[in-house]
């Protein structure tokens, strides 16, 4: 027997590097969602009333819904009373700082790759790390709140600054959104707040690490990010969790605001453990992202490496409400064995002069399913709207599928949609073409893969690049280190 | 350099090659040539190791190793280069790139560095001078929407950067117009060396104006059933396969 892969087939095969649990003493409440699991929640953090108002009443608007059955993504029915809904690592003391953090917390995110100490530093990137339901620490605070950077979890912000939190929770995606984003509202336990005031240009990345670890718990977290005029900031967010054979449910709600002149960029490396290569276990990635350009001439970028997730249903949009505002999408999404992922974006065009692009570059072997389902809107008063789409598919072997699923509105005149599309196909012919050069099969797939996604993986931020790029790699191959 | 001996090949389980004798010398120029379907192209795939044949019978050695013992990238490692007849378009990965890669694997496998991007630079403009091709060519995605005539092109700029013991080459003559074959042939011509070997493909004696063989062997029906020096592409051009074939198949009919 060959130990190396050979086949595409083999060459493909995925390793899951991140599977392990640390063994951490967690405060677990019991299985099962009601008033009443809200009302503990929302007691457990301490939160003020209007707080747990708000949850409940989402919670109630959550009951009226039901499961939306439109993306090209199948699943067992959901039990939503067989999910932990809190989950936390028992803190020894109130931190401070992430060194002062449990050492096995800290080991594991080494383990990860994630340095959360004085190293980080170099690199000039602070970190907030959620693990289960709790936001464990973040780095970098006082630096940042030097210059009036707020940079902390949503549970402190709650505490800390109740005020924005209340203007803005809920003013991009509100809770009657869809069934998953009115889930989060009632159960959301942390995630991670970004204030950035007029004028400030965020020196360094902010970035939320999240951890599943519990068994049967559920992950909701709830980002909100606000660039006051004339600011600037780049988001990363990153995410692991154990192998285990039941499938965990994530459903996250991520909500950005755009003031006048103001620049978000949100990057997103996803690798919630994607199942066996049976297709058993692994996370169901259900997550609502939205942007606001609410001023003129804002601009918020989405750029998404999705390579985990058994399923992942997501679409990160813009609403281009400021006159001049940009909304830009990047996504590379890979999936092996039998992944699913239906995802894309909506750039909604309600201001004049808005601009879109939309680069979707969409990756499938094994068995998996790959769709693209992106919406294009222009309004009534959105003159001179432009979308520029651009969806690539690449096949690797003959047992997956790449689907495309454009949709287009236009109510005015002036706006110009374009959309281009292609499909390609790696096969055994390929495969034999690179090997026939000295290439072995892992190495091929690596080319070829990140020759594909280049185009987006060049719009991560420098340090994540690589990661990413690694990240991939390791995704599609059994032992390329 | 290369020894072939007895090898019957099955693809399917229909048996393709019904045992191949081949030797070849450093610095030997080998034509092969034989009507459409006769397994030109099956002896290729089986010498570069291409999986979906399976090898029933017979030895290979290459430089004195098993061939069929080693993985298709080794033998490549070791080599051995194929020009293919049908070469295939691998969308967004840039020839350059390519062929950096495959460069700098094979320098793995022996053991040295990795060429830096100044040294592999300098490399690349000799051997496009060579071969005469277009740099353009080489930033695009290898083989996406070349002609023929550069997909052609580009198996000799490959064949040049990766510089083979022996190179085989299928058909690169086929679908040239006569000055696409000039320059083609010239690229091969001057890639000849004592210590290189070739084995030319060929289904039309017209690549043998331009490059002269040492030997010629017609395929036919998975065997060689003859073999000559140049002389015999030329009473081939004149009298056509069929003053070959029907002897052969006579003497299969008696
Ligand atoms: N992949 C394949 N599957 C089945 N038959 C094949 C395959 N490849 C080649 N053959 C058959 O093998 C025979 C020899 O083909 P080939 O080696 O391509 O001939 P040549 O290169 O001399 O034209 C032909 O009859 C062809 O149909
Ligand atoms: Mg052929």
């Amino acid at each position: 027997m060959k130990e190396k892969p050979d086949t595409l087939e083999q060459a493909v095969l995925t390793e899951y590097k991140y599977g392990f649990v640390t063994d951490i003493d967690t405060d677990v409440i019991a299985k099962g969602l009601s008033e009443n699991t809200i009302r503990l929640i929302s007691n457990k953090k301490n939160e003020p009333e209007w707080m747990l108002d708000w949850r409940l009443k989402a919670y109630n608007h959550w009951l009226k819904l039901e499961e939306p059955k439109w993306s090209n993504v199948k699943y067992p029915i959901i039990n939503y009373q067989d999910i932990i809904y809190y989950a936390a690592p028992k803190p020894k003391k109130q931190l401070n700082s992430l060194d002062e953090a449990d050492p096995e917390l800290l080991a594991t995110f080494e383990k990860l790759g994630i340095s959360l100490n004085e190293q980080k530093r170099l690199t000039g990137v602070a970190v907030d790390v959620v693990m289960d339901s709790v936001s464990i620490a973040t780095s970098f605070k006082e630096q940042l709140s030097e210059i009036g950077v707020i940079f902390c979890s949503i549970s402190e912000a709650i505490q800390l600054h109740p005020e924005l939190v209340k203007k803005y929770l809920g003013s991009v995606v509100p809770m009657t959104d869809n069934y998953f984003a009115a889930l989060n509202s009632a159960v959301f336990t942390d995630g991670s707040f970004c204030y950035i005031p007029k004028g400030v240009r965020c020196p360094m990345e902010l970035s939320t690490y999240f951890r599943i670890n519990t068994e049967n718990a559920g992950q909701f977290e709830r980002t909100l990010i606000i660039a006051e005029d004339e600011s600037y900031v780049s988001y990363l967010e990153g995410c692991t969790a154990p192998m285990r054979d039941e499938n965990q449910l994530h459903a996250a709600v991520v909500e950005l605001v755009a003031h006048t002149k103001a620049e978000i960029k949100y990057s997103t490396v996803q690798n919630w453990y994607p199942g066996d290569k049976n297709g058993l276990g692994g996370i169901y990635n259900f997550v609502t992202k939205r942007g606001m350009c609410k001023g003129d001439h804002s601009k918020i970028s989405w750029t998404q490496v999705e390579t985990g997730s058994a399923i992942t249903w997501k679409y990160p949009s813009v609403i281009l409400k400021g006159d001049h505002s940009i909304g830009e999408f990047y996504s590379v999404a890979f999936t092996n064995n039998h992944q699913q992922a239906d995802t894309g974006t909506k750039m909604i065009h309600l201001g004049k002069n808005t601009r879109s692009r939309i680069v979707s570059k969409g990756i499938s072997a094994g068995h998996s399913q790959n769709s693209y389902r992106g919406l294009v809107r222009a309004s009534k008063q959105a003159t001179n709207a432009r979308n520029y789409s651009q969806c690539d598919s690449l096949l690797l072997g003959d047992k997956c599928g790449a689907h495309t699923f454009p949709y287009i509105e236009v109510k005015n005149k002036t706006a110009i949609v374009e959309h281009e599309a292609t499909t390609s196909k790696i096969g055994e012919d390929q495969l034999f073409y690179c090997k026939q050069r000295g290439i072995d099969a892992e190495t091929a797939v690596a080319l070829i893969v990140n020759g594909f996604a280049k185009e987006v993986m060049n719009q991560l931020p420098m340090e994540f690049a690589v990661e990413a790029q690694k990240l991939l790699a390791i995704s599609m191959e059994g032992s390329v280190g | 350099m290369l020894s072939v001996k007895n090898i019957h090949a099955n693809i399917d389980g229909r048996e393709i090659l019904k045992g191949i004798n081949l030797d070849i010398k450093p610095g030997e120029v080998h034509a092969i040539m034989g009507p459409n379907g006769s397994g030109k192209s099956t002896l290729a795939s089986v010498l570069a190791g291409r999986e979906e044949y399976e090898v029933t019978e017979g030895a290979v050695s290459f430089l004195g190793k098993d061939l069929l013992e080693l993985s298709t990238e080794d033998r490549a490692r070791e080599g051995l280069f194929l020009a293919f007849q049908y070469p295939v378009e691998i969308p967004g990965v840039s020839t350059t790139n390519f062929i950096k890669a495959a460069v700098n694997e094979k320098r793995k496998y022996l053991g040295q560095e990795p060429l830096d991007a100044v040294a592999f630079l300098k490399m690349m403009k000799e051997k496009m001078a060579l071969v005469e091709i277009d740099q353009r060519l080489l930033s695009r995605s290898i083989n996406e929407g070349f002609s023929g005539g550069e997909k052609k092109r580009n198996e000799v700029f490959q064949m040049a950067m990766l510089e083979p013991k022996l190179a085989i080459m299928d058909e690169t003559d086929s679908g040239l117009d006569i000055d696409a074959l000039r320059i083609v042939a010239n690229g091969i011509n001057k890639l000849r060396s004592p210590d290189r070997a070739i084995l030319l493909i060929t289904h039309y004696q017209r690549l043998l104006d331009y490059i002269q063989p040492d030997y010629v062997h017609v395929l036919y029906n998975g065997r060689i059933v003859k073999s000559g020096t140049k002389e015999l592409a030329l009473e081939l051009e004149e009298k056509g396969y069929d003053f070959i074939t029907d002897e052969v198949d006579l003497a299969a009919n008696q």
